[in-house]
């Protein structure tokens, strides 16, 4: 919660000493030979207020969820972000769930055999995928699967609302672009930690129990690893919240990402503001809910509480 | 492996130059990547003496001949772009901006973050705590917007800028990183015999904890590297890192993507130039990492 | 029931780390009837608890070979396929660990931990598999099972852990049991609850059981044979009563004389041992306890002595010169006189000098 202050007031503070005045987004310039016009917008906007002074009123109204409005559009900067979250999101929801699919196995087996060639082969293609950012991946899969088979659409989005086959249509790429790096870091953290654990007593007694390798492996080693697993996805969330920006710009999805680069290009402050301290809450809500999330799947946590 | 040809025959082993133990120890995958680490950093350092490179906007490498968007060929030998520039010598030029921004952020989150790190895990207390909170608003803060602010009011978007931000942004992850290693070197036994003879703290942490903390540091540096070139390479993508014309690897790719349908060389080089490095750069520092804990298991 | 359920010849198992070979077991020989007791005592890294991993082919991981045969009613236990081994573990052959704190997991209630391998060997409903845990727990003496069945392992106490372990162990009714070291981890006190358990259970059942420790005192009385091992081989092999009444291995006495008062912590034990276990990877040459041995000549470090019967054919041992024959006296005279470290330490906590038939109080 002091983190999010503190970053809200950052951002407030080097958006504002951005030079180029807001009022030439807000007149146009031949207009600005009307001084008491100006003056009169600027009062209107509260330019002229001291920068605390404004940025109490600015966060006066966040936490009533009033970001202002975009100096461009002049829409509720709140409305547009209300607007793109579900691309945004579901974008997210995708990625994660088909790398965490993709990624439990992979990691599994290679742990379970540890050192023998499939785990040097998914060891060394994960380390590989590491270095494919999500705009080659994207690229890639763009040429592929969109210009030479034709099977996606190259750009564009589909609301779900509109047509969920569309929706899926649309989705797939840019997921799949995200999901490279994902894939990769879920894979190795799975992998790491069940190589650990399958070191561990309990997992000879289950085996001296007679229990099938499968069903100590699905049972008894993965729900520790699980654990590490969800910590994970919650601290990469920034970082997939990055990869969206570009996979973004690059499918031009009308997502959030999307628009804090179009704010950025048009120097709509108040736009950058209120995306940038929405997404910082996104991430201590997500990291939030991953701490609750261990209280429920752990028991020596809900019992020390 | 390695300990069974030193047990064998130490004297052999003691005998060979250090850096050729050090080569017959890798596997073949990280001496291909070392090596092209090398070749790429080569090239960077020397674009200048090499004639034909010394213009990133150069139009002819070799034999010049000004075709737009031609393909791999012996006059240009990665083909030209868009704007009939020798792919190459963009490729090259463009490895020097991911260096420069990767050289930074390390010798920056190296030198300001080892010392920060090793300072307040080593003294703790208070200092700890305020140094800590301010690393956790930092790396909380989207540096987006730091970088967005700094070159707007500097009024340019060059290398410099760029290194700049992006290196001071890489401090917090290494104090962190240095500060973990420095608490757990404080509890060891040698900290705590020069405490007990009344060693001074200064030298202590100069002495001990800071070549003890170094190391871990490289070792993650090597990583943490190639985040940065993945970090300018996107940036770069989306037209925010260093100003045309200057050529960078993510510009290179996205300036490629309109014409991909008619050429697709521009685009593929500057990604395998970006791909190679960074997986080079993961696969040496994942291996540096076995090494030393192979060897610290080892004490 | 008569006969012999386990027969194990020259056993050996090694283990490849890049250092070289470290040889765990070096041919063990042993075998156990039905229903009897059979004590393995030694100190930290003398193996034992890679034998008994070997016998039940747990050992884990892929740097392991091990060799000899190992006959389990009848067929060779080492020649078995996993899958066989699967169906023997547990239900013919169960196993209770050093840690009741490691070898529970943490994340998976105490039932499922119970009643998992009851369903898997004996294929029983839910309920009744819920039946047979009650059983069980209040056979091991777990007050009021119902809700100790719910319960994580990190809501029990060590001891109760532990019993948890055996109730385990016992839920298939195996033929042959193996405890390894069940008491090191836990306080003195509960340490004598669950070995008398252990005891009862095993002659109710008319059960095998292998009771592994480091601690000659836990075997007293509690088994039918005991057998010493250092460094990976066995030095002397006899019925426990005849073992303590007439100690003929200079190793073994020397552990006999690091018995703990039940008021002293669990690992001060060893002390009174001069010099630090061998190397396993390059074990000495002839007695690998020569190093260390306080009745030690030359011959013992050309030759290996071989473990051969006594007067007694029950009572083997590996040794040129045994403690209490005029041999032994001798050489322990000359190694004092001549200032051997490990015989003056032993001459100085030990007044009078070795005699055969230490007595034991308990
Ligand atoms: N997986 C392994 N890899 C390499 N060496 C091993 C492995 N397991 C055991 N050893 C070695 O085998 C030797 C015997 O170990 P073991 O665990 O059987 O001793 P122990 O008699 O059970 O001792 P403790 O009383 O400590 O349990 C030790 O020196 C140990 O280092
Ligand atoms: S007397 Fe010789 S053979 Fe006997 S234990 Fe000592 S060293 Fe070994
Ligand atoms: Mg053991």
């Amino acid at each position: 919660m002091a983190t999010l202050l503190a970053v809200s007031f950052l951002t407030f503070l080097l958006v504002n000493l951005l030079p180029g005045d807001a009022i030439n987004a807000l007149i146009p310039i031949e207009a600005q030979q009307d001084q008491e016009y100006v003056a009169q917008v600027r009062a209107e906007w509260g330019l002229d207020d001291p920068m605390l002074v404004r940025y109490g009123k600015w966060l006066g109204d966040a936490v009533r969820g009033d970001l202002g409005d975009s100096i461009v559009t002049s829409r509720a900067v709140s409305g547009e972000i209300a607007h793109r979250i579900p691309v945004t999101g579901e974008l997210m929801i995708v990625t994660v769930v088909f790398s965490v699919l993709m990624a439990v196995p992979l990691g599994v087996v290679s742990a379970y055999r540890e050192g023998s060639r499939i785990d040097q082969f998914i060891s060394g293609s994960a380390q590989f995928a590491l270095s494919v950012p999500g705009f080659v991946a994207g690229l890639l899969f763009i040429y592929v699967f969109a210009m030479k088979l034709g099977w996606f659409p190259a750009t564009g989005w589909t609301r779900i609302s509109n047509s969920i086959s569309g929706n899926l249509m649309t989705v797939t790429l840019p997921a799949l672009s995200l999901s490279v790096i994902e894939v990769a870091v879920y894979a190795r953290v799975v992998r790491s930690d069940l190589v650990a654990t399958l070191k561990e007593d309990y997992i000879l007694s289950a085996k001296s129990k007679g229990l099938k390798d499968g069903f100590i492996l699905f049972r008894h080693a993965l729900r520790p690893s699980s654990l590490t697993l969800i910590t994970v996805v919650g601290l990469n969330i920034g970082l997939l919240l990055g990869g969206t920006v570009v996979v973004e710009f690059l499918f031009a999805l009308p997502g959030l990402g999307k628009r804090l680069l179009d704010a950025i290009f048009q120097r709509d402050f108040m736009m950058v503001q209120g995306i940038t301290v929405f997404v910082a809450m996104v991430y201590v809500v997500v990291n939030t809910l991953v701490d609750v999330v261990y209280l429920v799947v752990d028991p020596r946590i809900r019992k020390a509480d | 492996m390695g300990a069974a040809v030193d047990t064998v025959e130490p004297t052999a082993a003691v005998r060979r130059p250090w850096i050729r133990r050090f080569v017959a120890k890798m596997p073949w995958t990280t001496r291909f990547c070392a090596s092209w680490l090398i070749v790429i950093v080569t090239a960077t350092v020397f674009a200048d003496l090499i004639p034909g490179l010394a213009d990133p906007n150069y139009q002819g490498f070799l034999f010049g001949d000004g075709a737009t968007n031609e393909g791999p060929g012996l006059s240009h030998f990665l083909g030209t772009d868009n704007n009939s520039r020798d792919i190459l010598a963009r490729i090259v030029y463009g490895a020097r901006v991911s260096l420069t921004v990767a050289l930074a952020a390390v010798f920056m989150g190296v030198v300001f973050g080892g010392f920060f790190g090793s300072l307040v895990g080593f003294v703790r207390g208070k200092t700890d705590s305020t140094v800590m909170a301010v690393v956790d608003v930092i790396l909380a803060f989207p540096g987006l917007v730091l970088l967005l602010t700094v070159v707007t009011l500097l009024g340019r978007r060059d290398l410099v800028v760029i290194a700049a931000v992006i290196g001071f942004l890489s401090i917090p992850p290494y104090t962190r990183v240095a500060r973990a290693n420095a608490l757990s070197i404080s509890r060891r036994e040698f900290v705590t015999a020069a405490r007990a003879i009344g060693t001074k703290k200064r030298t202590i942490l100069f002495r001990e904890v800071i070549p003890n903390v170094l190391p871990t540091l490289l070792a993650y540096a090597m990583v943490n590297a190639a985040v940065i070139i993945l970090l300018e390479g996107a940036l770069a993508f989306l037209g925010l890192s260093v100003e045309p014309p200057t050529s960078s690897w993510g510009t290179m790719v996205n300036a490629a993507r309109v014409d991909l349908q008619i050429n697709v060389w521009p685009a593929v080089w500057p990604s395998l130039a970006l791909v190679f490095t960074v997986y080079s750069l993961n696969n040496v520092g994942d291996w540096l990492r076995r090494l030393r804990s192979v060897r610290s298991a080892a004490l | 029931m008569a006969g012999t359920l386990l027969e194990v010849e020259n056993l050996h198992t090694t283990f490849t780390i890049p250092a070289g070979e470290v040889k765990a077991v070096r041919g063990v020989s042993f075998s156990l009837e039905r229903g009897r007791t059979l004590g393995i005592v030694g100190e930290s890294g003398s193996g034992k608890t890679v034998l008994a991993r070997s016998v039940m082919r747990l050992n884990l991981g892929t740097n392991v070979t091990t060799t000899g045969t190992a006959i389990f009613e009848g067929t060779d236990l080492l020649t078995r396929s996993p899958a066989e081994m699967r169906s023997l573990w547990g239900s013919e052959m169960a196993m209770v660990f050093q840690d009741p704190m490691t070898s529970l997991n943490p994340l998976v209630r105490v039932q499922r931990q119970v009643t998992e391998h009851l369903c898997r060997h004996i294929d029983l409903s839910r309920s009744e598999a819920r039946q047979a845990a009650v059983d069980l727990l209040k056979e091991v003496r777990i007050p009021d099972p119902e809700t100790r069945l719910r319960a994580f392992p990190h809501e029990l106490s060590g001891g109760m852990r532990q019993r948890v372990c055996i109730a385990v162990a016992l839920a298939c009714e195996p033929s042959l049991l193996f405890a390894d070291e069940p008491t090191t981890a836990l306080d003195v006190t509960v340490q004598h609850q669950i070995l008398n358990l252990l005891s009862r259970e095993q002659t109710d059942r008319d059960m095998a059981m292998v009771l592994v420790t480091h601690d000659l005192g836990v075997v007293a009385g509690r088994t039918d044979d005991t057998m010493v091992m250092y460094a990976g081989t066995v030095v002397e092999h006899a019925p426990t009563r005849s073992l303590f009444a007439d100690m003929r291995h200079p190793y073994s006495e020397a552990l006999m004389r690091s018995i703990p008062r039940t008021s002293l912590p669990s690992h001060t034990r060893l002390a009174a041992i001069t010099g630090r276990p061998p190397d396993l990877i390059a074990p000495p040459t002839g007695c690998a306890f020569s190093p260390r041995c306080p009745y030690v000549q030359d011959r013992c470090i050309e030759e290996t002595p071989p473990l051969v019967a006594t007067e007694d054919p029950a009572h083997r041992l590996a040794c040129w010169t045994p403690v209490g024959s005029p041999e032994g006296q001798a050489a322990f005279q000359k190694n004092l006189a001549s200032g051997l470290p490990q015989a003056v330490a032993v001459d100085i906590s030990n007044p009078r000098p070795p005699t055969r038939g230490v007595e034991v109080d308990s």
